[in-house]
């Protein structure tokens, strides 16, 4: 039996014992959420206490290196974390009020695409290599909606006239192999966009593609947010990208979230060694020759945190405290905190 | 040396004009208008680009080279120094074939097709371009993974292209690679005295056997890592750590030249500061000049005094780095500067951005002209018919392959 057949049968029940949504509630709401890893070398808190909340036709940024935990806090909120070795153990992630970690696997299921839906960094794994793009985008609207395969497909040209793929009718019957980096990263954005979700999670959408098609797929995910107004969760490690489209930053360290700000004030005065040091640390494409700070060391294993903060060991202006005591989020002004108890001392006020 | 065989000759009969010519190396650039031309005397010529770099033609006069059958003119000089590096129209076609038993030659991807490069001792040359646009095989052919079509590298004046057996071996040893993912490009199973030694069990002569260990411990030092880590296993060591091994290997026969393909691309942000940091120490150290090839422009901004762009395995901008940066005049430079996405969020919709349309088109079948021209908002028929040489024009003083070229500050807030 296929899945299709499959949900038609369940998606009446499943959806009626799901709570209400609070419409004044915020679009999405992450408190306090707790991701480990229980891997051989030991228990890996890979999220530790993130908290951050995404209006509708906003932008937030998570920013981080790989081992931050970005990735992972994008596939917790969308519920595709590999279980085992990945957990949630605590928190919540609200959607308009209702916590989708507590919801059941079908009710989950049936959110996964029409409410939070997600753009893959590598477009070339993500698709199926043996279906045609038209087939995977059909697949949405055959699983969701239960349309015949001849108005899904109808659907799938009209997606990809959407993302401005060129010749959209020709190319719904093209596998992927057959499209180019950029094209292939339409597909993607396409297949997420196919039954208009509330909140887009987009991770590392154009690290594999050339600056020329980053431009490209960045102004049309710009706009197409703005149509929808949609929330959009851009998970990057690309400072200038984040520069250039978000409205709010969430730094993330280690697995917390070490600076939280509106995008211009992290910029102008980042009130975290370790935000600092990193503008500080990557060159410009217009600026010359600047010095770069180097931030020496390497992030800590998950599974050896050292105690207390966990940048300390590799910041410029580590004292005794932090090495002994975990510094909590300070408030440094309204929407804005910095998990550094010398804050004020990197962001004179 | 090479300076003196460039001769300026304008197209209609003006006095000589003193500008440096480069041509594109597809053979339409010899010959033509030669019957017009009479060769500007040595001296003339000499002194125009000694004086001061790569000169402005007076405007309005087109500028065409006659170049000798057996010697291509060099491109732009920038500064003085020893060439250490230089490539002369360099073309590397890979064949395709059609058929099993009687193969047949169908087409040829030109995957480099002419390219002109000097570099100078202690000097960075950066070389930027899109995936596809050919700067990973001129990397290739430059360290003799691959066998060129046609055309010269010359290191310290001799030609790897010539050579063969244990001349070329010995060659090899003054133009060295690093590569880009130090995950796969250390094998798992050797220790890293083993890995850095390996060049010294080829290049015998360079090291005696007794004091090769303590030769790579030298160099651990010399790339920031700890000597006592010399039975270590690449696995045993972090991503920027794993690239310093792999600069050390690079380093172990004493080159002088170093490749950099996209040296640091695989590394976090805030370990690519402390490799690109290395890359400079080394360089202000030993002397070393530097091809550093890498899509990133900001990082090439930073590194690189000279700076080459390529499209479709042809160089369309090439000269001072900073100037290029400031003031490209080559549309297809502009576009790709201003996609460069700038960290200050207060510069948001200043830049001048260019946004491209479409992609690459294939290298099997590029188009006629100028390669650029079927995604170029200036094109027009002549760039259809006529291949724009790279040269130095109008209002520029580095060279530059469009008809219509144009400086353009994209990167800078229009505010």
């Amino acid at each position: 039996m296929s899945i299709v057949s499959r949900m038609k049968k369940q998606t009446a029940p499943s959806t009626s014992g799901r709570p209400e949504a609070d419409s004044s509630a915020p679009l999405l709401e992450v408190e306090n959420l707790q991701v480990e890893f229980r891997t051989r070398d030991g228990v890996a808190k890979a999220v530790n206490g993130v908290t951050f909340t995404l209006e509708a036709g906003r932008t937030r940024a998570i920013l981080g290196e790989s081992g931050s935990g970005k990735s992972v806090t994008a596939q917790a909120i969308m519920g595709i974390l590999d279980s085992p070795p990945g957990y949630v153990t605590g928190g919540a992630v609200r959607h308009r009020g209702v916590d989708m970690l507590k919801l059941n696997r079908e009710q989950r299921r049936l959110m996964r695409g029409s409410t939070v839906a997600m753009i893959f960094q590598d477009a070339l794994s993500a698709l199926n290599p043996v279906f045609t793009v038209g087939f995977q985008l059909g697949e949405m609207f055959r699983v969701h909606r239960g349309m015949s395969r001849k108005d899904a497909r109808t659907k799938a040209i009209e997606l990809l006239d959407l993302v401005r793929i060129p010749g959209a009718a020709q190319r719904v019957d093209d596998y992927p192999h057959q499209f180019s980096g950029g094209m292939r990263q339409r597909v993607m954005i396409a297949m997420a966009l196919a039954l208009d979700p509330e909140i887009l999670i987009a991770d590392e959408p154009t690290t594999a593609l050339d600056v020329t098609v980053q431009a490209q797929i960045m102004k049309l995910l710009a706009e197409l947010q703005q149509e929808r107004s949609m929330g959009l969760l851009l998970i990057t490690h690309d400072m200038g990208v984040v520069a250039d489209v978000a409205d709010d930053i969430s730094v993330m360290y280690a697995g917390r979230v070490v600076e939280q700000a509106p995008v211009s004030e992290i910029y102008d005065a980042p009130a975290h060694p370790y935000t600092k040091s990193l503008l500080e640390s990557i060159p410009r494409v217009d600026l010359r020759g600047q010095e770069l700070s180097v931030i020496k060391g390497l992030p800590p294993t998950l599974t050896a945190m050292p105690p207390g903060c966990s940048f300390a060991p590799r910041c410029y202006m580590a004292r005794e405290k932090c090495g002994q005591e975990a510094p909590p989020a300070f408030d440094v002004a309204a929407d804005r905190i910095s998990r550094c108890h010398y804050w004020d001392e990197v962001h004179p006020a | 040396m090479s300076k003196k065989s460039a001769k300026d000759t304008p197209r209609e009969e003006n006095p000589p004009v003193d500008a440096a010519v480069v041509p594109d190396g597809t053979g339409d650039a010899t010959g033509k208008d030669t019957g017009a031309a009479s060769p500007a005397p040595d001296g003339a010529a000499t002194e125009a680009t000694a004086g001061d770099g790569a000169g402005t033609p007076a405007a309005g006069a087109t500028v065409t080279e006659t170049p000798r059958a057996s010697e291509p003119v060099a491109p732009p000089v920038l500064d003085k120094g020893e060439n250490v590096l230089e490539v002369r129209d360099l073309v590397k076609h890979f064949p395709i074939t059609q058929g099993i038993v009687l193969r047949r030659k169908v087409g040829a991807v030109q995957a480099v097709d002419g390219i002109n490069l000097d570099l100078r001792r202690g000097e960075t040359l950066g070389i930027v371009g899109e995936s596809g646009c050919g700067k990973s095989t001129l990397a290739k052919l430059l360290i003799g993974l691959e066998r060129p079509t046609s055309g010269t590298i010359k290191v310290r004046g001799q030609d790897l292209t010539e050579l063969r057996g244990g001349d070329l071996l010995a060659a090899r040893r003054n133009i060295q690679m690093v590569f880009q993912d130090p995950y796969t490009s250390l094998n798992p199973r050797m220790t890293v005295g083993d890995l850095i030694g390996e060049p010294f069990e080829i290049h015998t002569d360079v090291v005696p056997r007794q004091g090769r260990r303590q030769r790579v411990q030298e160099l651990l030092d010399l790339v920031g890592l700890n000597p006592d880590h010399i039975n270590r296993y690449p696995h045993q060591f972090s991503g920027g750590q794993r690239q310093r091994i792999g600069i050390a290997r690079a380093l172990a026969l004493e080159p002088e030249v170093l490749l950099c393909d996209e040296p640091v691309s695989a590394l976090d942000v805030s370990i690519q500061a402390q490799v690109i940091n290395l890359l400079e120490k080394l360089q202000d150290e030993l002397g070393l000049s530097y091809l550093f090839i890498a899509h990133d422009l900001s990082v090439v901004r930073h590194i690189a005094d000279k700076l080459g762009v390529m499209y479709l395995g042809r160089v369309v901008e090439y000269g001072n780095a900073e100037e290029i940066y400031e003031a490209p005049t080559h549309p297809y430079t502009q576009a790709l500067l201003s996609a460069v996405p700038v960290p200050d969020p207060k510069l948001r919709g200043m830049r001048d951005e260019i946004v491209l349309e479409g992609d690459v088109p294939s290298p099997a079948n590029p188009p006629s002209g100028c390669r650029f021209r079927t995604r170029c908002w200036k094109a027009e028929d002549v760039c259809a018919e006529e291949t724009p040489l790279l040269q130095v024009r109008e209002n520029s003083r580095h060279a530059s392959a469009c008809h219509f070229a144009q400086k353009r500050d994209v990167v800078h807030g229009s505010a």
